[in-house]
């Protein structure tokens, strides 16, 4: 994936809840798929990791049982171990989705299944948990995703193109944290089609009638 | 309880068992670690059974991928608590856990001694760091890594207001980077 001069960061809050593993999958996922774009914040997630390491090293310990060393030995022999997952790597330096989100989709952008949702943009929702909710949105250039506010936490990463707002211009690997206090109208630039990953802990709330009575049937 | 030990030592466990399947240096290992990730599983809301059975998952996953380990990138303790918390979010969670992708390292694949060295030092460092945090900061770190909650749950189990959660956290962390420069 080809790295992008990105200017929006996760805050350490977020990076710090992801090493935790305390995020919802949703959330767990646009994370990794900013981290794959920026390497100031994959730096970050390093330390924030190396915290979590020096917290067990320090930690109290929880005896074991006596059987417990020869048990694990035993489910090494038995190769029953379910093979780890390696990190998916950086090879496919074409592709539009980093690999984290190539994984929820099945492949690279022309595998999404796109839904309308009006205007012309398109949205399709990523197989995540419940306690949070994952989706893509296609946002043609110069288009507007409706004003809408927040009932949650709402993260925008930007995968192609850009959009502005009310706050300021987000393009390719950056990510947008908005939350109750934040009212917006994001508006696709002209230049490019836009394509987004977006995170919310709770549906967003439209402040116009039309898109509010939608919102149930689109799950957004 | 923390028994001193040389954190460069571990390097050398792991290299014993990826090299040789050294079960002595496993053993070691296991003793040192397998007690810590059983604790960290139980603050995660693990009772003792589930968490004795994922530890030995995650210490019998340290063996398989042993060939994995890159001193340069992490200190054997990271290392392990990575794979702890994937466990977690697998097993007491039961959801997928999103990686970012792997940079990719170019040929020179073997890790420099150099880079070894200072990343341990920094290790060490942080550790003391940490355990020098005042009792209140330091307490709201192990509770975010520890006990699987968010800001607004801290809030919820201990009563602080969710502002001082998170200004106390925000403090531990310019402490903590301090302490690094």
């Amino acid at each position: 994936m080809k790295m992008h001069n990105v200017k929006h960061h996760l805050t350490d809050q977020l990076l710090m809840a992801y090493s935790a593993g305390s995020l919802p999958e949703a959330f767990n996922l646009i994370v990794a798929a900013h981290v794959s774009m920026c390497d100031e914040c994959r730096a970050q997630l390093a330390s924030f990791d190396s915290v979590g390491g020096a917290l067990l090293d320090g930690s109290d310990s929880e005896p074991v049982s006596q059987d417990c060393f020869a048990e694990t030995m035993r489910l090494i022999n038995s190769g029953a171990l379910r093979p780890e997952k390696r990190s998916p790597s950086r090879q496919d330096s074409t592709a539009i989705l980093p690999a984290p989100v190539r994984e929820y989709v099945g492949g690279d952008v022309d595998k999404v299944k796109w839904k309308p949702i009006g205007m012309g943009v398109k949205q399709a929702i990523l197989p995540t948990s419940k306690d949070a909710s994952a989706r893509l949105l296609y946002i043609p250039a110069g288009a507007a995703v409706p004003d809408h506010g927040h009932r949650g936490m709402e993260l925008t990463l930007v995968l192609q193109g850009a959009f502005v707002d009310e706050t300021d211009r987000f393009a390719r690997g950056d990510i947008e944290i908005a939350n109750e206090d934040l009212t917006h109208t994001p508006v696709a630039d002209i230049g490019e089609d836009c394509i987004c990953l977006a995170a919310t802990d709770a549906p967003l709330r439209f402040n116009k009638l039309i898109p509010r009575i939608a919102q149930p049937f689109f799950r957004i | 309880m923390k028994t001193k030990y040389d954190p460069t030592d571990w390097i050398t466990h792991i290299t014993r068992i990826r090299e040789d399947q050294d079960q002595v240096a496993f053993a070691e290992l296991f003793q040192y670690f397998a007690p810590r990730v059983k604790a960290f599983l139980m603050r995660s809301g693990a009772d003792a059974t589930l968490a004795e059975e994922c530890t030995q998952e995650v210490m019998a996953t340290l063996w398989q991928k042993a060939h994995l380990f890159d001193a340069s990138r992490a200190s054997v303790a990271t290392w392990v608590f990575t794979i702890a918390r994937n466990r977690k979010i697998d097993a007491l969670r039961k959801q997928r856990r999103p990686e970012p992708e792997d940079l990719d390292w170019g040929p020179e694949d073997e890790p420099d001694q150099e880079d070894i060295l200072s990343l341990q030092q920094e290790s060490e460092q942080l550790g003391r760091a940490i355990a020098a945090l005042p009792e209140k900061q330091r307490e709201l770190i192990e509770k975010a890594y520890f006990g699987d909650l968010s800001h607004s749950e801290i809030a919820e189990q201990t009563g602080l207001p969710l502002g001082t959660i998170k200004s106390r956290i925000r403090l531990a962390l310019d402490r903590l980077r301090h302490a690094m420069k």
